[in-house]
């Protein structure tokens, strides 16, 4: 089921009751969830993600701007009534409950003529079970699994009742960097199988990128970019993004426009025609720059770190804005260094301007 | 003895040393006192070894009317309470307005001393040839007759008894219900809300099973406490409790030692055994309930 969000907007009153004014979570957020994708909201901590998905699950109500699924207007319904499968950031499995228990536990809430019989909830609940491989676990507390396990039995309970949207809210951060590896390809195979429309919310770039169909990115409740996350790696739309995506982060550096070409300090870095002399901030992809004899940048190198598959050398700047550069070569390649002065050439399509000065 | 394990000793030492002088001592003087047939306190002497100590206090009339009162108090009082103040907690967690204040209320019996509160309770209960208690001039408006509650009826003395029993003993349960309703993660009750639980499964389901060993804590220390009642019945109706027909097992102790009739320190052994024999058979089978209905 499609989920569209219109001008949505959720305003909290300020803790400190003195102060009249409100903090805005979310701002005017607008965007259709296409059917069946995967959509990753991405974005630092307090940049109301995790409120959009409250949003969008009814566990918060917006201030304003309204929430359709599929057709159906869903802004005032109640949580319970829209069919929605929700795994917590801690799980929140009922510690007291079998996993068998807690996967059948939103099946036995079942009234009307939606009652199931005990096998039939029995039937379902091994079938997700095994759809998210933890049928072997079914007679065990959620104490006696393991961080990865438990969370899977919180998808199984999400996903048992069939939901027409599946929301998951930061699911990997309390596994260990294996397991979240995993996991995450886990979350992406379950989805294709179930087909259905998921969100999640994390603050882990990597982890949106890997396993989005499409990912948002949000700062301060203001939605910054929407798209592929190859697109929106490649064509931030500010500086905010371009910072936000890539390991390691994009090189930011003061420099500006001069006759239609680029200068980063003293160097022209770049031909850019057509565009009108004004500063600007240069971001440079690590994975951009070319160590050359005669290269066109010029840093002062610090240190070359061997990673075995690539090299990374780290330089410094007069005109950088972070504390060092970062450049990904490739192991093979040569690295000319003379007076602890490295020269780059650069790929044009790594590089960036902005018009925000940081 | 590894060196290690010395020392641990000799830091339990102060503690074992206490224990032993005002707790084992005792425990142990009371169960030499309880066999000794005959014992007079006056020349410390006594006849022989044997039973009769507890033979004698089974078959008092006044240790079987303190036992029935303390067993019918206890029967009454422990789930009574404990369900209320369950209610109660439910209500006070579910409110944000007047919180604090409503806490503080249900508080400030635990502040009060027992004595006063029971002075407050027989005036309110009592029925003199001249007045009536408020709560007499209540049945009388509600068209009913009057009755004295702290001088009158078994059943009425009764009512007195567990009604200021409960009141007394609600403040500290709702306090570690509150406490304990405010443990239970907010996140179980989303995560049902969304799986569209009804309250009441909720409740039984979630609630219930997280707070499970705060409410059988309370039962178990509530068994206890009820069983060990004296002071409460001494606050409403005197220190003859046994011409009431109000005595508990810790007061027929109490008269045993001390009283009109006292100086019968075998007597009172004999009692106080009996009454930890039925305090442990009780805790054991709370304990054995709770191993199938409590989830740590």
């Amino acid at each position: 089921m499609k989920v569209v969000l219109e001008h949505l907007t959720k305003r909290f009153p300020n803790r400190n009751k003195k102060i009249h004014s409100e903090v805005t979570a979310v701002n005017d957020f607008t965007f259709e969830i296409p059917d069946g994708k995967l959509i990753g909201l991405l974005g630092p901590s307090g940049c109301g993600k995790s409120t959009t998905l409250n949003l969008i699950s009814g566990l918060e109500k917006p201030t304003s701007g309204k929430i359709y699924f599929g057709e159906d207007d869903v802004t005032n319904m109640l949580p319970e009534n829209r069919g929605i499968g929700l795994v917590f950031q801690n799980y929140a499995l009922y510690p007291h409950l079998t996993v068998l228990e807690n996967i059948m536990f939103p099946l036995e809430n079942l009234r009307g003529d939606k009652k199931l019989t005990k096998q039939v909830m029995r039937e379902m609940a091994y079938e997700t079970a095994k759809l998210v491989q933890i049928e072997k676990y079914m007679d065990r507390k959620p104490s006696e699994l393991s961080g990865g396990q438990q969370q899977r039995v919180a998808i199984a309970r999400a996903l048992v009742k069939r939901p027409s949207v599946l929301l998951l809210d930061e699911p990997l951060s309390n596994l260990d960097a294996r397991l979240r590896l995993q996991t995450r390809e886990e979350i992406r195979r379950i989805q294709r199988e179930t087909g259905v429309t998921t969100v999640f919310v994390t603050h882990d770039q990597e982890e949106a990128m890997s396993i989005s169909d499409m990912i948002v990115v949000m700062k301060d409740g203001i939605v910054q970019q929407i798209g592929k996350p190859q697109d929106v790696y490649d064509k931030p739309v500010n500086l905010f993004v371009a910072k936000f995506l890539g390991t390691p982060p994009i090189n930011v550096f003061r420099g500006r426009f001069e006759g239609g070409k680029l200068f980063v300090g003293s160097e022209c870095i770049l031909a850019k025609e057509g565009e009108k002399d004004r500063p600007v901030t240069v971001g440079i992809r690590p994975e951009g720059f070319i160590p050359a004899e005669d290269g066109v940048f010029t840093c002062d190198l610090r240190s070359i770190e061997v990673m075995g598959r690539d090299r990374s050398v780290v330089a410094s700047h007069s005109e950088c804005t972070g504390a060092e550069i970062r450049a990904i070569v490739a192991s093979d390649c040569d690295i000319p260094v003379h007076n602890g002065a490295v020269r780059f050439n650069l790929k044009s399509a790594k590089v960036y301007t902005f018009d925000e000065l940081s | 003895m590894g060196r290690k394990s010395f020392k641990g000793w000799l830091y339990l030492l102060p503690a074992i040393l206490f224990l032993a002088f005002f707790m084992v001592y005792p425990l142990i003087d009371v169960l030499i006192y309880s066999v000794e047939e005959g014992y007079n306190s006056a020349s410390q002497s006594f006849f022989s070894y044997g039973t009769y100590n507890f033979s004698y206090v089974l078959h008092d009339p006044y240790f079987l009317q303190a036992l029935k009162n303390t067993f019918i108090l206890v029967i009454i009082t422990v789930p009574l309470s404990t369900g209320t103040a369950l209610l109660i907690s439910l209500g006070l967690n579910s409110i944000k307005k007047l919180r604090e204040l409503y806490q503080t209320v249900y508080f400030l019996p635990y502040v009060t001393n027992t004595l006063a509160v029971g002075l407050v309770f027989m005036i309110l209960f009592k029925k003199t040839a001249y007045t009536d208690g408020l709560i007499n001039l209540l049945i009388h408006t509600f068209g009913g007759e009057s009755v004295d509650f702290i001088d009158g009826p078994y059943w009425a003395k009764m009512f007195v008894m567990c009604f200021y029993t409960i009141w007394i003993v609600l403040p500290f349960k709702i306090l570690i219900l509150t406490s304990a309703l405010a443990g239970v993660n907010p996140d179980y009750y989303k995560a049902a809300q969304i799986d569209a639980t009804p309250k009441w499964r909720t409740f039984t389901r979630i609630t219930l099973p997280m707070i499970s060993p705060m409410v059988f804590y309370l039962v178990v220390t509530g068994f206890i406490g009820a069983f060990k009642a004296y002071s409460d019945a001494v606050a409403l109706f005197g220190t003859n409790l046994n011409a009431a027909g109000m005595n508990t097992i810790v007061g027929y102790v109490y008269d045993m030692l001390y009283g009109d009739s006292g100086g019968y320190p075998s007597y009172a052994s004999a009692a106080a055994l009996i009454l930890f024999a039925i305090v442990l058979t009780i805790t054991f089978i709370n304990l054995s309930v709770s191993r199938k209905h409590v989830h740590y």
